[in-house]
C-alpha cells in the first residue's frame, strides 16, 4: 500500500514537475521583448522629447538674454513666447525622473516647483546672495520663476520692464533671471548629453524584474509623477482636495494666468502618449505598458485593462477641457469641475497602480514577503 | 486505550534527534537575526517609522526606539544559548518571548514563518532538548541518552499541521482552477536563467505547480512519517523549497523547514551527525566518560502534558475561525493570518482617507506619505484592520491638531488574485466611529465574485 501510495505521488509529481517534452505544441513562450519596451521609450520616446525640449529652452535663453539685454515690450513678448513653448515641451519630461535626472537629485526639483516663493527670489534680487544649487531655493527657480519675474513682477507690463530698467534693483533682476535660466541651460544639458551618450543603452539593457532595473524604475517613476506632479501638482492640490480650503495661487503658471489648464493638457497627453507607446514625432505606436498589458492578459475575460486606463484618461482629459484656461479663475468661479477633474484622474491611479502593476507583477524588495 | 496512550507516554526514545534538531533551530535562529540586522530592516521596519500597526489585544507591545536593537541581540544570544545547550531552559523562554515581542511590534511584517517560529519555541520551552550534548550536560556532569518519545514526535505533529493546513488552504478554486496567483508571479519571473522565458510563461507548468504545490503540503508529513519513503520525501523537501526560495523572497525560510524536516529520520542517523559535530568539537578535549548517564523523566509532567495538549488542541481548531465570519476570507481576511495561509494571494491595494469636519461637511484627503512608510502604506491599503487602525492615528492625529468635528472616510480600491480593482471600503463610513473587534466588519464591501474551497 505505502509503496503504491508513494508510486502514485511521484508518478503525479514527475509529470507535474519535470516533463518538458510536451511543451512545444500549445504553449506560449514568453514573446514579449521588454528591451523593445525600453528601446521605443528611449529612442521613439524620451530622447526626442529631451532633444525638442532642448532646443525650445535655448530660444528661451536666447530670447531673455536679449529682454536682459534690452528690457522692452518687444523683447519681454518674444520671451513670454518662448517660454510657452519651453513649458509646455518639458510637460513631456517631468516624468523621466530616471538616470542623469534623478542623480541630480532631482533634475525636475530646479524645473519646476510651484508655487514659487516670491521671498526668497525678492530676497536674492535685492543682496545678490542667493544659490540656485541648494534644495532651498527649489521654489525659486526653474519655470515658476521666470513665470514670477515675467509675469508677476508688476501690475502692468510696463511696471514690469521697468523693474529690468529704471527699478533701484534692475541689476538685481537681471542677474536673477540671467541666473535662472543658465542653471535650467546647465542642468539640462547634463541630462540630455547623458541620454545620447551613455544612458541609452544601460536604460535599454537593464529589462530585469528587480528593484533597480530601469524597467521597474520607470514604471514606478510613471506611476509617481502621474499621481503627484500630474494629479496633485496641477489639479488636486490647487482644488483643495488635499487641505481645508481651495489653494488658487498655487496653480501652475499662476502669473500668466493664461496657461494652466493647457500646461495640464499637454502633460496628460504625454503621460497617455508613453502609456501607447506612440513616438513623440509622429503618430507610430510601439511597444509600451499597452501592449505589456494586452500580452499578460490574452486569457482574460471582460473588458481589457489598456482599454480601461485609456478610456479613463480621455474622460479626464474631458473634464479639464471643460475648465477654465486658468485654473485659479476656475476655482474661484466653480471648484466643483476642478474636483470632478480631480476624480477623474484619480480613478486612473487605481488603474494604474493597483491594476497595472499587480499584472506587470514588478519585484519590490522591501523586506521578506511571503505573499500574504 | 487508555493504558496504551500511558505507554506511549512512557515510551523512551533517543534523545540525539532533539539535540540535533535544537542546534539546527539555534543555529538558524542566530542567522535569521544577524541577516536581519545586516539588511539594516530593525531600523526601516521599527526604528524609522512613526507609526506601527499593532496586532489586536497586543496595543501595548511596539518598539522602544533605538532600544529596540537590543531586544534584538537579546534574542540573537539566546538563540546561541539554544543552539550550544546552556542554560536551555531560560534561554528558550528569552527566545521565545524576545522572538514573539518582535512579531507582535508590528504587523506589517507578519509572516506566517515567523508565526512558526514563536509557536515552534514555544513548544520547545517544554521539551528537554538539552538533555543530550549540550553545554549543560558539561556543567552538571550528567547526560541523559532517553528522553519521552512523545517529545520529539509533538515536534513532528507541529511540522504536520504546519503542512498540512497550508494543503488545506491550497483546496481553494482560484488556486486550483485559475491557477492564481502562481499566473501572475510565474511570468514575472522571466529572468531566471534556463527556465525563465520558456518554462514560466507556459499555462500548464502554472497548473502543474499549483496542483503539485498543494499535493506536496498535503503529503509530505505522511511521507516523511513512513521509512520507507523517507529520503524521497526530504528530497522533495530540499528541492521543492530550494525552488521557491529561487523564485521568491521568503528569506531564512525554506532553510529552516529543511532544517526542521531532519527531526523525522531515526536516532542513527542523528547520531552520525552528533559524530561529526564531536570532531569539530574534539580541539575542546571534552571527556564524557566519567559524566553519569541517565533516562530523562519530566519531574512536573502532570502540568506539562495538559498544557501541551491544549496547545495542540488550539493549534488546530484556530485556523478554522474563519468560518464563524460571512463574508470571503481572502477578500475580507477575518481569519485570514495565523491559519497557515502561505503564498495564496496576490493582493493589491490602493486607500486614501479624508478628514472631514461632520458639521460643515468640508474635508480634505490625507497623503498617506506623510505618516507611513512604502511598506506600510502597501500593507494598509488592502487589509481592513489596518485601514482602521490607521483611521484611527489619523483622527487622533488631526484633532489634536486642533480640527472639529473629526470625521474619517476612506476610499479603497483592492484588486485580489488578477480581478480588476474593485471598491473595497464603504465610502459613507465614519472609520473614527467604527471600533476594531473580533465581529465582522460591516464596512468592508463584497467581493463580487465567488472563491469556493478552504
Amino acid at each position: 500500500m505505502l509503496k503504491k501510495i508513494a508510486l502514485v505521488f511521484s508518478l503525479a509529481l514527475i509529470v507535474a514537475c519535470s516533463s518538458s517534452d510536451d511543451s512545444s505544441q500549445g504553449g506560449t513562450t514568453d514573446t514579449f521583448d521588454r528591451s523593445a519596451l525600453l528601446k521605443n521609450l528611449a529612442d521613439n520616446i524620451i530622447i526626442p522629447a529631451y532633444q525638442d525640449f532642448g532646443i525650445k529652452l535655448t530660444n528661451l535663453k536666447g530670447s531673455i538674454n536679449a529682454f536682459v539685454a534690452t528690457p522692452n515690450q518687444n523683447t519681454l513678448d518674444a520671451a513670454r513666447k518662448t517660454w510657452l513653448t519651453a513649458y509646455s515641451a518639458w510637460q513631456h519630461l517631468e516624468m523621466y525622473n530616471i538616470g542623469k535626472a534623478e542623480a541630480l537629485n532631482q533634475y525636475y526639483y530646479f524645473m519646476n516647483i510651484y508655487p514659487v516663493t516670491v521671498s526668497d527670489i525678492e530676497n536674492g534680487v535685492l543682496t545678490g546672495a542667493f544659490d540656485l544649487n541648494t534644495p532651498s531655493y527649489h521654489d525659486a527657480q526653474g519655470f515658476p520663476a521666470l513665470d514670477y519675474l515675467l509675469y508677476g513682477l508688476a501690475a502692468d507690463d510696463a511696471g514690469i520692464i521697468a523693474k529690468f530698467s529704471t527699478d533701484k534693483n534692475a541689476q538685481g533682476y537681471k542677474d536673477y533671471l540671467t541666473a535662472v535660466i543658465n542653471q535650467m541651460d546647465k542642468l539640462t544639458k547634463d541630462v540630455i548629453t547623458d541620454w545620447t551618450t551613455v544612458y541609452r543603452d544601460q536604460f535599454v539593457n537593464s529589462s530585469q524584474n528587480t528593484a533597480t532595473s530601469s524597467l521597474n524604475k520607470f514604471v514606478n517613476d510613471y506611476i509617481f509623477y502621474y499621481e503627484k506632479g500630474l494629479r496633485a501638482n496641477k489639479i488636486g492640490i490647487p482644488a483643495g482636495v488635499f487641505s481645508s480650503t481651495p489653494l488658487p495661487n498655487k496653480v501652475e503658471g499662476y502669473y500668466n494666468q493664461k496657461v494652466s489648464k493647457a500646461l495640464s493638457l499637454e502633460a496628460l497627453n504625454a503621460v497617455q502618449n508613453v502609456f501607447n507607446g506612440k513616438s513623440f514625432n509622429g503618430s507610430a505606436t510601439g511597444a509600451s505598458f499597452k501592449t505589456y498589458l494586452d500580452y499578460l492578459e490574452t486569457n482574460k475575460e471582460g473588458e481589457k485593462l489598456s482599454m480601461l486606463i485609456n478610456n479613463q484618461f480621455d474622460l479626464a482629459r474631458t473634464k479639464i477641457q471643460a475648465l477654465d484656461s486658468n485654473f485659479s479663475a476656475q476655482i474661484n468661479a466653480d471648484n466643483s469641475k476642478m474636483t470632478a477633474a480631480y476624480d477623474a484622474l484619480q480613478r486612473a491611479v487605481v488603474y494604474l497602480k493597483v491594476d497595472m502593476v499587480q499584472a506587470f507583477n514588478i519585484s519590490v524588495d522591501y523586506i521578506d514577503a511571503d505573499g500574504d | 486505550m487508555n493504558t496504551r496512550f500511558k505507554t506511549y507516554l512512557n515510551t523512551p526514545t533517543s534523545a540525539a534527534p532533539l539535540a540535533v534538531f535544537r542546534i539546527g533551530f539555534g543555529v538558524m535562529m542566530l542567522l535569521s537575526i544577524v541577516r536581519f540586522w545586516w539588511h539594516g530592516w530593525i531600523k526601516t521596519l521599527y526604528v524609522l517609522p512613526k507609526f506601527h500597526f499593532s496586532y489586536y489585544g497586543f496595543e501595548w507591545i511596539k518598539p522602544i526606539g533605538d532600544y529596540t536593537y537590543l531586544i534584538f541581540a537579546l534574542c540573537g544570544i539566546s538563540a546561541f544559548l539554544v543552539a550550544i545547550g546552556l542554560k536551555y531552559r531560560l534561554a528558550i523562554i528569552t527566545f521565545f518571548l524576545s522572538f514573539t515581542y518582535i512579531e507582535l511590534m508590528d504587523k506589517t511584517a507578519y509572516l506566517n514563518h515567523y508565526y512558526f517560529i514563536s509557536v515552534l519555541s514555544f513548544l520547545m520551552v517544554f521539551l528537554p532538548a538539552n538533555a543530550y550534548f549540550s553545554v549543560d550536560n558539561l556543567l552538571k556532569k550528567r547526560t541523559y541518552t532517553s528522553i519521552p518519545k512523545w517529545t520529539i514526535d509533538s515536534i513532528k505533529l507541529l511540522v504536520s499541521i504546519v503542512y498540512i493546513y497550508a494543503g488545506l488552504a491550497k483546496l481553494n478554486s482560484d488556486w486550483l482552477f485559475k491557477a492564481m496567483p502562481l499566473r501572475i508571479w510565474l511570468p514575472s519571473k522571466y529572468d531566471l536563467p534556463f527556465v525563465g522565458v520558456s518554462f514560466m510563461q507556459q499555462e500548464w507548468v502554472h497548473y502543474a505547480m499549483s496542483w503539485s504545490g498543494m499535493l506536496y503540503d498535503l503529503c509530505i508529513p505522511f511521507l516523511l512519517f513512513y521509512k520507507r519513503t523517507r529520503w524521497f520525501a526530504f528530497a522533495l523537501v530540499v528541492f521543492f523549497h530550494v525552488f521557491t526560495r529561487v523564485l521568491f523572497p521568503i528569506g531564512m525560510f525554506p532553510y529552516i523547514m529543511i532544517v526542521t524536516a531532519l527531526i523525522f529520520f531515526d536516532a542513527n542517523f542523528h547520531r552520525r551527525i552528533l559524530s561529526v559535530i564531536k570532531i569539530l568539537l574534539k580541539p575542546l578535549n571534552i571527556n564524557s566518560q566519567t559524566w553519569r548517564a541517565e533516562v530523562y523523566h519530566y519531574t512536573n509532567r502532570k502540568i506539562i502534558l495538559p498544557i501541551i495538549a491544549v496547545f495542540f488542541v488550539f493549534q488546530m481548531v484556530f485556523p478554522f475561525r474563519y468560518l464563524l465570519y460571512p463574508d470571503e476570507l481572502f477578500w475580507t481576511e477575518e481569519g485570514y493570518r495565523f491559519s497557515w495561509r502561505v503564498m495564496l494571494m496576490e493582493k493589491m491595494g490602493y486607500t486614501t482617507f479624508k478628514i472631514v469636519d461632520a458639521e460643515t461637511g468640508h474635508g480634505f484627503l490625507v497623503d498617506n506619505s506623510d505618516f507611513l512608510t512604502p511598506l506600510q502604506e502597501k500593507q494598509m491599503s488592502f487589509q481592513p484592520d489596518f485601514i482602521l487602525e490607521y483611521a484611527h492615528y489619523l483622527g487622533d492625529h488631526f484633532k489634536s491638531q486642533g480640527h472639529k468635528n473629526v470625521q474619517v472616510f476612506a476610499e479603497s480600491y483592492v484588486a485580489l488574485n488578477g480581478r480588476l480593482s474593485q471598491p473595497y471600503i464603504n465610502t459613507t463610513t465614519d472609520l473614527y466611529k467604527e471600533k476594531e473587534s473580533f465581529r465582522p466588519k460591516r464596512w468592508i464591501l463584497p467581493l463580487h465574485d465567488e472563491i469556493k474551497g478552504f
